[in-house]
């Protein structure tokens, strides 16, 4: 258990029909710390959080999760390792037809035999500390977008996992929420004695928090480091994408003829 | 010619590996044998799938049963036999139309919300979530539903039998002016506790299980996009339908095959 990594992956492949996801990806995300991971949209980002809590299977590569290799374990054993991972999804997958606090519950429910009252105290306790103690009565419909999130998270932590993946957290989220957002990841990544693994594309809030930054693109990492190293980095492609610009090294335009022959209607 | 040989090659392959992974789906649901805590869940589901499905069922089979009856008088009077009308009532009702259509009502009424329930889950990643946080839901969502649709499809269908000769009853006797007690000994008498109720009961669970099967399978296999909920919903009531119609032909093939 004194592994200074949490998680690590080696030489990660997995193709998705002909689209090749990942081509030989390596990383490791260090205990206790956040770890960001960002890249453009579609370069499988999600996918690999999914891969981490064994929900695909990767074609190749090795991935271990606190000292466990998903992989090869069976699906009883692969449940019990997800006790000990909370992920926040960027949908929040709150389950409908039950109230704030009965989401929260539910992972304590299924996983705990402890009496009413423990339960109560702990979902109180949780549902404090993303700010929501008030909202436990309402059903995920009457719950904004940003307080949608927040209940998720509360419900990640539920059963205080090691490893917290947050899978694009800022997205579609006003700049107060946003703020909530980032305050909590870091809080609680503290309190809980957590490991976090972010994916993210929201640069700058995501540089704000993270211990440590893998930029990921073409199935593979591009760049790493800390968020400061990054805007100085040798590679152009990379201060593009910290830097937000539209053109460079990313083009633009998605390949295409010259626009004078698409206009002119004479294409080659 | 090549393409349209390998178009039909590929549905082909498709259709099998579709069949795989809908056992597979059905094998890892009733793996594990329902605990004591998983009943309120089974309970809640017999309430969805059976309880709000018995107005269809009811409405529907007074409907069939009367005017089987106005038929079967009408037939049966030109030879005088109208003393026949419950007997006749009664075959077709246990031995066939009763195990189809409450099959075929279920699965417009209870198979298709099934579907369009498990697949909005997915789509809204609420499975993933749950799987992520180390549930099954092949046990927490899918199995329950399984459970439910195997006990209350055979109920069903035998609140429809009872519903449909009680409606005939009606139109035959009190409307018609049979005789009833000729309607009811004329049953007494025929019906064979198992020739006709076992076999139409074999009927109701094979189509219990078929139906609710294909329901849970194209929910749980749904593309997670809007449309992809939409077909897999259309999917679950015409292959049921379909399924149901066609293994009904085989099973009567099987079971009353002295046919000349």
């Amino acid at each position: 258990m004194d592994d200074p990594n949490l998680v690590e992956i080696k030489d990660l492949h997995f193709r998705r029909g002909a689209r090749v996801v990942f081509d030989g990806l390596s990383l490791t995300v260090p205990r206790g710390k956040i770890t960001a991971i960002m890249g453009p949209s579609g370069s499988g980002k999600t996918t690999l959080l999914r891969i981490i809590g064994g929900q695909i299977k990767p074609d190749a590569g090795e991935i271990r999760v606190a000292g466990r290799d998903v992989g090869g374990l069976g699906r009883a054993e692969l449940f019990e390792l997800r006790e000990d991972i909370g992920m926040l999804f960027q949908s929040s997958a709150l389950f409908t037809d039950l109230t704030a606090f009965e989401n929260v519950a539910f992972p304590l429910r299924e996983h705990t035999d402890l009496p009413e009252d423990s339960i109560r105290d702990l979902v109180l306790m949780k549902l404090n500390a993303v700010g929501l103690r008030g909202a436990r009565d309402l059903l995920p419909s009457q719950l904004s977008g940003g307080m949608a999130r927040r209940v998720a998270l509360a419900r990640a932590i539920a059963l205080d996992p090691q490893l917290l993946m947050y899978d694009e957290p800022f997205t579609g989220q006003d700049p107060i929420a946003m703020g909530v957002l980032l305050s909590l990841i870091k809080k609680l990544n503290g309190a809980l004695n957590a490991t976090s693994l972010l994916v993210s594309h929201d640069i700058h809030e995501t540089a704000s928090i993270a211990d440590k930054i893998y930029i990921v693109a073409d199935g593979k990492v591009v760049g790493e480091g800390h968020p400061d190293v990054l805007h100085d980095h040798p590679s152009s492609r990379i201060r593009q994408f910290v830097a937000g610009r539209p053109d460079g090294p990313v083009p633009f335009h998605y390949p295409a003829d010259e626009f004078v022959y698409d206009v002119l209607g004479s294409g080659r | 010619m090549i393409g349209f040989l390998r178009g039909v090659g590929n549905r082909s392959l498709d259709r099998v590996a579709g069949v795989g992974r809908a056992t597979l789906v059905l094998t890892a649901a009733l793996w594990k044998v329902p605990r004591l805590s998983d009943v309120p869940l089974i309970v809640k589901q017999i309430y969805n799938v059976g309880v709000l499905s018995l107005v269809i069922v009811v409405l529907s089979a007074f409907c069939i049963g009367a005017v089987l009856a106005l038929q079967f008088h009408t037939q049966l009077g030109k030879f005088g036999a109208q003393d026949a009308v419950g007997v006749g009532l009664a075959l077709v009702l246990l031995r066939e139309l009763g195990p189809v259509v409450t099959a075929l009502l279920f699965a417009g009424r209870a198979g298709s919300a099934i579907t369009a329930e498990i697949g909005l889950m997915k789509t809204t990643e609420q499975l993933s979530s749950m799987e992520m946080m180390g549930v099954d839901p092949l046990h927490r969502i899918v199995a329950p539903r399984l459970w439910a649709g195997f006990v209350s499809l055979p109920l069903l269908t035998a609140i429809f039998n009872v519903v449909a000769i009680y409606g005939g009853m009606i139109v035959a006797v009190e409307w018609m002016g049979g005789d009833q007690g000729r309607f009811w000994s004329g049953i007494q008498a025929e019906v064979d506790i198992w020739d006709d109720i076992g076999k139409g009961v074999v009927k109701s669970i094979a189509f219990a299980v078929v139906v609710t099967w294909i329901a849970v399978f194209q929910g749980y296999d749904t593309e997670p996009t809007p449309e992809g909920i939409g077909l897999a919903t259309t999917r679950t009531v015409v292959v049921s339908s379909v399924m149901v119609l066609a293994i009904d032909f085989l099973l009567t093939l099987s079971m009353y095959g002295d046919f000349k």
